[in-house]
Parts: C-alpha cells; sequence; structure tokens
C-alpha cells in the first residue's frame, strides 16, 4: 500500500472514531442533563419535605388545661380544646421553655396540631410531653439564614442548643395550599389531580376506544372518514394551549359557575387524550391478526360480536397502554389549566367534581412564582411527588406492554 | 338540580326491563324449540332493545332537566311575593339570590343577608317543586320507552340487528367527537378573533412592532399601535425555532444516529428508555429547572464573558432547557427515518469500502433528509407551541433583539397573560389572546400539514 494511500485511509478512521464519538457524547450529554435535573430536584426536595420545629416539654400534669374527657370524643373537641385555652398552654409553655422572643415565632397554628395529638390520644392531658411544633415563616427563613439579623441570630442560638430542628413533615402529604411555606401542603392539588383525571379517564377512554372501533372495522373510505382521522391527526399536534382556549371559550360559557372545578379541567384534558387513544388504539386494532376476525365470522358471530367479543379483548393491552401514556401526558399537563381559571389560591382539598381545586402541576407553578425562599424546597417536593406518580404510571404501561403483548 | 338521581332511576328501570324482556325472551324460546323453531336473536338482545328503550330517553330528558330547572326555580322564586323587595338588578341582586340558593340546597349554613333568609324559602319549594317534576318525568319516560319496546318482542323479533344499529350509531358518534373539537377550536378562535379585529386592524396586529396592551385602559378608542404582535412572533421564533433547534437537531441527530449505528444493544437498551423519560418530563418541571438553574448559570456566564444587559430571565434560557426538550422527539423521528431507508442503499456503500460513518453521512443521512426534515418541522411546531417553560423562564418584555441574553416574550407567554389577569372579557387585551391563539393554531398546522405530507411521500418512495 502507499504511503498516500496508508495516510488517507488513517485520517479516515479517525474521522470515524470522532463520528462515533460525538455520537456517543450526544447520548451522555443527554443523559447527564437528566440525571443533573433530577439530582437538582431530588437535593432541593429532601429539604421541602422537612419543616422547622421547635421542641419544648409542656407541662399538663399541673392542671393547665381542663376539658371534659367525653367532649375530646365528639365532634366539637378542637373547640372544646380552644375554649380551655390551649393555645395559651402552649404559648405559655413555650415562653418558659425557649425564651418570648421564639415563643413569639411559634406558628399560628401549632397548637391545632398539638390538639389532634391530644384528641388521638387523651391520656397525654394527665403528663408532662415534649412537643415539636412548628414555627413561623420568618423564624424557618431565619434558620436557613436568610431574613433580618436579630432572627438570624435568634435562630442560631435556639440550633444550638437543640430547640429548632428540622423534621419531617408527614402533613406536607396530608395538607393543602397555604400562604406560608411552614404551612403548605400537596393533598389538596393532589385530591384534585386525581379527580381531574378521573373525568378525563371516564370521557376519554370510552370516547377514543368506540372511535379507534369505528375507524378501524367498520368506517367506509369516503370523505367523512377522511376528515375524521385528518381531525384527530391534528388534534394530537394541536398546542395544549389552544385547548385551554376552547375550554375557556366554550366549556365555561356553557357551565359559568364551574369555574376552576375538576369537572371542566377534566373535559379539556379529555378532549386533549382521546386523539392519542384513538390513535394507539387503531394501531392495536390494527394489529389484531384478520384470521381472528375471519374465525368468528365463519361460526357466525355478526360483526358487532366479532369486534366486542373477539377483536377488542385482544386489543385491550395496546389500548390500555396508549391509555396510560396518555393520561401521563394530562397529568403533567399544565398550560390548559391555567386557561380555565384553575390557578386560584384553594386552601381546603376539592369536596367533589365541581368544587374549586388545582392540580399538581398547576400548584408547583404557583410556588414557583413565591417569594419566599423555603417555596423552593417544597416547589421541588412537590415536584419530586409528581415525577413519582409518572414513574408509577409509565412504569405501569411498560409492564402491561411486555406482560400482555400478543406478537403474532 | 343535580342529575345522578334521575339517571340511577333510569339506570334502575333499565336493568329492570332488561331482565324482564330476557325472561319473557326465554320463554318465547322454550315454546319455539318446543315447537322445533328458534328465536331471531339470542335473549341478552332482547333485554338489550328493551334496556336501551328504558334508558335512553329518560337519560337524555334528565340531563335536559337538569340544565333547564335552575332557570324555572329562579322564575318561580322571583315570581314569589318575597322576591319583590329585591334589588332591581346588579351585583347584589345576584348575591343574594345565589347565597338564598346556597343555603336552600344545604352549601351554607345560614344567612348573613335577611333578604336572602327571606328566599330560601320559596327557593326549596320550587327546587323540591321541579325536581319531583323532573323524577316523575324521567320514571314516566322510562317506564314508557321499555312498555313500549316489551310489548314488540316476539319470537322473530330482530332485536339484535336493532341492539348492532344502536351499537353502530355510538361508534359513529364516538368517532365524530373529534370533528366536534375541531370544529369548537376553529369556530370559538375564529368568533374571538373576529371580536379583536373589531378593536384592532389585521394590519396593526401582525405588522406592527410595539406590544404592550394595557388590560386596564377603557376600550373604546384603543390604538393599534399597542397591539403589534411582530416582536411576540420574533421572540416565539427565535427560542422556538432557533435557540431550541439549535440544541436540539445535533443532539437529537447524533444521538439517534449513535443508537441505531453504533451502540452494543445492552446499552441501546438502557438509554433509548432513559430518552423517553427526558420527553415524559412535564413542562412544568422543565420550566422550574430553566428557571431556578439554567437561568442564573447563564446570566453568569453572560456577565462573565461581558455582556451586561445577561438578564436572570432570558431567551437562551428558556431556548435550551425546550432544545433539551425536543431531544427525544428529534431523535425518535430521525430514527424512524434512517430505519426506513432500504438495506440495499447501506450494504452497498460499506461493500464500495466506505466506513460506517462515510455510509451515515454521505448515503443514510442524504436518503432519510426529508423525513429528517420533516421531523424537524414537528420539533418546531412542538417548540412554537410550548408553553410553561417560556412562561417561567422567558420574560414578560416584548423586544426585538437578536440578544440571546436578553429576556424575550413568546405568542404562548402573552395568551397566558393575557388570559389569567383580571381583564374583563370584552376588553380587546384579552381578547388578543384569541387572535395570537389563531396565529399559532394556523401555524402549527400548517408546519404539520407539510411534515406529514413530506413524511408520506418519504415512505412511499422507498416502499
Amino acid at each position: 500500500m502507499s504511503d498516500i494511500a496508508s495516510t488517507r485511509l488513517r485520517r479516515r478512521y479517525a474521522a470515524e472514531r470522532r463520528f462515533k464519538a460525538l455520537g456517543l457524547a450526544a447520548v451522555v450529554f443527554s443523559g447527564l442533563v437528566l440525571a443533573f435535573l433530577l439530582v437538582t430536584m431530588t437535593a432541593n426536595a429532601i429539604g421541602g419535605f422537612k419543616r422547622t420545629e421547635l421542641v419544648f416539654p409542656v407541662d399538663f400534669k399541673s392542671g393547665a388545661l381542663t376539658v371534659d374527657p367525653a367532649q375530646l370524643q365528639g365532634p366539637d373537641a378542637v373547640q372544646a380544646l380552644q375554649g380551655a385555652g390551649l393555645a395559651d398552654v402552649v404559648a405559655f409553655a413555650a415562653a418558659r421553655h425557649v425564651g418570648d422572643k421564639a415563643a413569639a415565632e411559634l406558628n399560628e397554628r401549632a397548637w391545632r396540631e398539638l390538639a389532634d395529638q391530644l384528641i388521638a390520644d387523651p391520656t397525654l392531658l394527665q403528663s408532662q410531653v415534649t412537643v415539636s411544633l412548628p414555627v413561623s415563616d420568618d423564624l424557618a427563613g431565619a434558620a436557613r439564614g436568610d431574613g433580618p439579623q436579630p432572627m438570624q441570630d435568634l435562630a442560631a442560638s435556639l440550633k444550638a442548643e437543640g430547640k429548632l430542628v428540622r423534621a419531617f413533615d408527614w402533613g406536607f402529604m396530608a395538607r393543602a395550599d397555604a400562604t406560608g411555606p411552614q404551612d403548605v401542603g400537596i393533598w389538596g392539588a393532589l385530591k384534585g389531580s386525581m379527580l381531574t383525571m378521573l373525568v378525563t379517564l371516564a370521557l376519554a377512554f370510552p370516547i377514543g376506544v368506540l372511535a379507534a372501533v369505528y375507524l378501524e372495522e367498520y368506517a367506509p373510505r369516503n370523505r367523512w372518514t377522511e376528515l375524521i382521522e385528518v381531525s384527530i391527526n391534528n388534534l394530537a399536534a394541536v398546542p395544549s394551549i389552544i385547548f385551554g382556549l376552547l375550554g375557556l371559550a366554550v366549556f365555561l360559557t356553557i357551565f359559568p359557575n364551574f369555574r376552576s372545578a375538576p369537572l371542566i379541567g377534566g373535559m379539556t384534558l379529555a378532549l386533549m387524550t382521546m386523539p392519542v387513544i384513538v390513535i394507539s388504539g387503531r394501531n392495536a386494532i390494527k394489529a389484531v391478526p384478520p384470521s381472528i376476525r375471519d374465525a368468528a365470522l365463519a361460526v357466525g358471530a355478526s360483526r358487532v360480536q366479532t369486534v366486542f367479543h373477539h377483536v377488542l379483548p385482544l386489543a385491550l393491552p395496546g389500548i390500555l397502554t396508549g391509555t396510560i401514556i396518555g393520561m401521563a401526558r394530562a397529568l403533567g399537563e399544565t398550560a390548559p389549566l391555567l386557561m380555565i381559571g384553575m390557578r386560584a389560591f384553594v386552601a381546603t382539598p376539592p369536596e367533589d367534581f365541581t368544587s374549586p381545586a388545582t392540580v399538581l402541576p398547576v400548584q408547583i407553578f404557583l410556588w414557583s412564582d413565591e417569594i419566599d425562599r423555603g417555596f423552593v424546597e417544597r416547589t421541588s417536593a412537590a415536584i419530586i411527588v409528581l415525577l413519582a406518580f409518572l414513574l408509577v404510571m409509565n412504569g405501569l404501561a411498560i409492564y402491561l406492554r411486555n406482560r400482555f403483548e400478543k406478537r403474532w | 338540580m343535580s342529575p345522578a338521581i334521575p339517571i340511577l332511576l333510569a339506570l334502575a328501570l333499565g336493568l329492570i326491563g332488561w331482565l324482564a324482556a330476557r325472561s319473557r325472551a326465554w320463554a318465547f324460546r322454550k315454546t319455539a324449540r318446543a315447537a322445533g323453531g328458534e328465536l331471531h336473536s339470542l335473549p341478552g338482545y332482547h333485554g338489550w332493545y328493551v334496556a336501551l328503550w328504558a334508558l335512553i330517553p329518560a337519560v337524555a330528558f334528565a340531563f335536559a332537566w337538569s340544565s333547564l330547572s335552575p332557570g324555572l326555580v329562579l322564575a318561580q322564586v322571583l315570581a314569589d311575593p318575597a322576591a319583590s323587595s329585591l334589588p332591581a338588578f346588579g351585583i347584589q341582586r345576584d348575591a343574594i339570590l345565589s347565597e338564598a340558593q346556597a343555603i336552600a340546597s344545604g352549601q351554607l349554613g345560614a344567612a348573613f343577608r335577611p333578604e336572602a333568609a327571606a328566599l330560601v324559602e320559596p327557593f326549596r319549594a320550587a327546587q323540591a317543586h321541579f325536581s319531583t317534576i323532573g323524577i316523575v318525568v324521567t320514571l314516566l319516560l322510562g317506564i314508557a320507552g321499555g312498555g313500549f319496546a316489551y310489548t314488540r318482542l316476539a319470537p322473530g323479533f330482530t332485536a339484535r340487528t336493532r341492539v348492532e344499529r344502536a351499537v353502530l350509531f355510538g361508534l359513529l358518534l364516538a368517532s365524530l367527537v373529534a370533528i366536534f373539537t375541531t370544529f369548537g377550536i376553529v369556530a370559538s378562535l375564529v368568533f374571538e378573533t373576529a371580536r379583536f379585529f373589531g378593536f384592532v386592524s389585521p394590519v396593526d396586529f401582525l405588522l406592527g412592532t410595539h406590544w404592550g396592551p394595557d388590560p386596564m385602559a377603557s376600550p373604546t378608542g384603543v390604538s393599534g399601535d399597542r397591539y403589534g404582535a411582530i416582536p411576540l412572533f420574533w421572540g416565539t421564533i427565535f427560542i422556538g425555532a432557533v435557540i431550541a433547534m439549535i440544541v436540539a437537531i445535533p443532539l437529537g441527530l447524533m444521538s439517534a444516529i449513535y443508537l441505531t449505528q453504533y451502540a452494543s444493544p445492552g446499552f441501546r437498551r438502557w438509554m433509548k428508555p432513559m430518552l423517553e423519560i427526558l420527553a415524559g418530563v412535564p413542562t412544568v418541571v422543565y420550566g422550574y429547572f430553566a428557571a431556578l438553574t439554567v437561568a442564573p448559570l447563564i446570566r453568569d456566564v453572560g456577565h462573565a464573558i461581558g455582556i451586561a444587559s445577561a438578564s436572570s430571565e432570558s431567551a437562551l434560557a428558556a431556548g435550551v432547557v425546550m432544545g433539551i426538550m425536543i431531544i427525544p422527539f428529534v431523535s425518535s423521528m430521525a430514527d424512524d427515518s434512517i430505519a426506513a431507508v432500504p438495506q440495499a442503499m447501506r450494504d452497498g456503500s460499506l461493500a464500495m469500502g466506505a466506513t460506517t460513518s462515510e455510509t451515515i453521512r454521505k448515503v443514510l443521512i442524504p436518503a432519510a433528509l426529508p423525513g429528517i426534515v420533516a421531523g424537524v418541522m414537528l420539533a418546531v411546531s412542538r417548540a412554537i407551541g410550548e408553553t410553561m417553560i417560556v412562561v417561567m423562564a422567558a420574560g414578560a418584555t416584548a423586544r426585538l433583539t437578536a440578544n440571546p441574553f436578553e429576556s424575550m416574550t413568546t405568542v404562548t407567554f402573552q395568551i397566558v397573560a393575557m388570559l389569567t389577569g383580571e381583564g374583563s372579557f370584552d376588553h380587546p387585551a384579552t381578547l388578543s389572546a384569541f387572535a395570537l391563539g389563531m396565529v399559532l393554531f394556523l401555524v402549527t398546522l400548517t408546519l404539520n400539514y407539510i411534515a406529514l405530507r413530506v413524511v408520506k411521500r418519504f415512505r412511499e418512495a422507498y416502499e
């Protein structure tokens, strides 16, 4: 081989290696970005599942609080404890053990949490208990290193004495939105998301499956069918915010009283999810071999019987996979719900499909706008909860696909 | 009135009809078989026939009644003598009425306004009156429908054919929902856009270069020079079609090439789902990531290289994160079109002594180019319709600049901003959101249409 040829070959092989490395770099870069995103969110989220609490003993033995035990079992137990002066008892105990300044920074809801504990276990009223109760947003911020210097000094001295701690906050999964990062919870938004998803599923799944059956099994080849197919393909590609405009202009005009209700949100998302279900449903129905249909027809089944007794059950795993993927997308959707007003401040979890609600992604968006730095961690924690739900749904879809999908 | 009770009743009637008709058909079958004959349809179909007749009219009425009855209730309450003391119109009147209604239906405990307390009883009476009518008529319709169908049953009755016709009709109806939705989108956009163009001329909107609507200004005498959307279009294109694509096209294309042509099966099995995860992350999470992590980073880099105007909300931050979001999309489109290139072309190139990368660059990519271009068009259409990332990271200032470190706003951002404010629905600022939505809809539709046509023709060329 001549020198020129071998040089050229070397150069070509070098180019080959460079190209391959470039491809690997692209894949690795994408992977690193994903890892970076997840690590940042998780690192922030760990703090988001915690809150800052004051630890101090409360002595109920000294008879500071007299409540009728029968009343503690009743529905008005919290009011009874309030009337007996639980808030003052807590404030007094706090002032004695952590000082007046720190006691003033106890969260307004602190005594309510203690009340819940007392109702759950009335024997506490006969003993001295060490409680760990949430502090105000100011003190929590100071413990993080924000805010005015005196408050930060207070937080530092309390921390040094072990009276100010960061504790795991179970209530985060049980409360709803609030004004301060110490008080917020995710349950309200989570319940809103669940109700919205139920409406979406109840509308999009039957309509999507039936439309897929019609288009695959019955539709004549004509202009109407083509129009239906074109609209479904277009709807699948329309930006989600446009569906929000539709929901605003149509649904909210028909039901003006249901602004920000899961019903309207679910209807809007159903229109968005339906094309996904139709498209995956059609593919799943198409994958059922014609021999199944022929066999059913040959033994005398009608076409409806063939489809509903034989084709649809065999296509169901594929349809379900598509449905779950579509639902996962709807669960993460924010923009159309902002359009129809699901961004209101909702401090109580929604009761039913028509009460004001917010959903998880919108809650994340609302919290991300807050100025208090405590919300950074809370937002990340909410994101982790959302991602966990999506992961479970997608995992379920993959499991269904691998477990039940048949290849003919 | 909630339609729940009448619908439950109708369902119960349907169940009764189903059972009764089926057992009657069984009786028919017994006598027919004794005579050596057979029924036309299975007993179950007779059951369904009667059930459908009992259900459909009753349920349809229940829904119609639940939307009609609030108006009727209100009319009866207003006719009551207690309502004569109400203020003639306005917010006060509505507040009193809705309070009285809430108390009457048990949502509120006690009245704040004395006028409302007086109206609670009339409301309760009217509600009871009309819900009784609703329930009775629903029941009657169900019984009448089911009874009519029941009398038609006979051994030779073609129940199956009729039930299947109803099923087919249901299928057709379901597939028409897609058309209704498309129609609804177009109609609502066109209607509101027309109202907007009543305030601002289309020329000012499409060609003006200053965007600064004031939702608080008086809606009359709005001048068109605050509604020039060119800066928004520029921001959208710059973020979605330029910056995002500079990130997404090379990364997506190279990932697809590496995963399909070079990677070992084991590596591919792990990395492909990872790319899919990247596609499954909700956009609000990307938006938060952009605003919290990427934007400050880019601002610092901007300051470090001497760009004083680098802002904490920048087109670059939004665009880069959007590009990352689009990577899996581009990659899977490229994957499909490369896989569609016939194996013979690849083999021919390799047989001539070309290296793998030469085959990819000189044979596969040129052959797959139409498909890749179509994929990029779809990616662009998705990027310009993306909302949350730009809402959270791109900023609100409309400006015409090519400096990616400055904040920039987009069409989708302005739609959100105009519709989540306090502006009234008759104000051009609010209506402008629909005009922007119209533009967005038309542009994405065109991009998708062209892309799908290209993909289709490209597939046909190799098949």
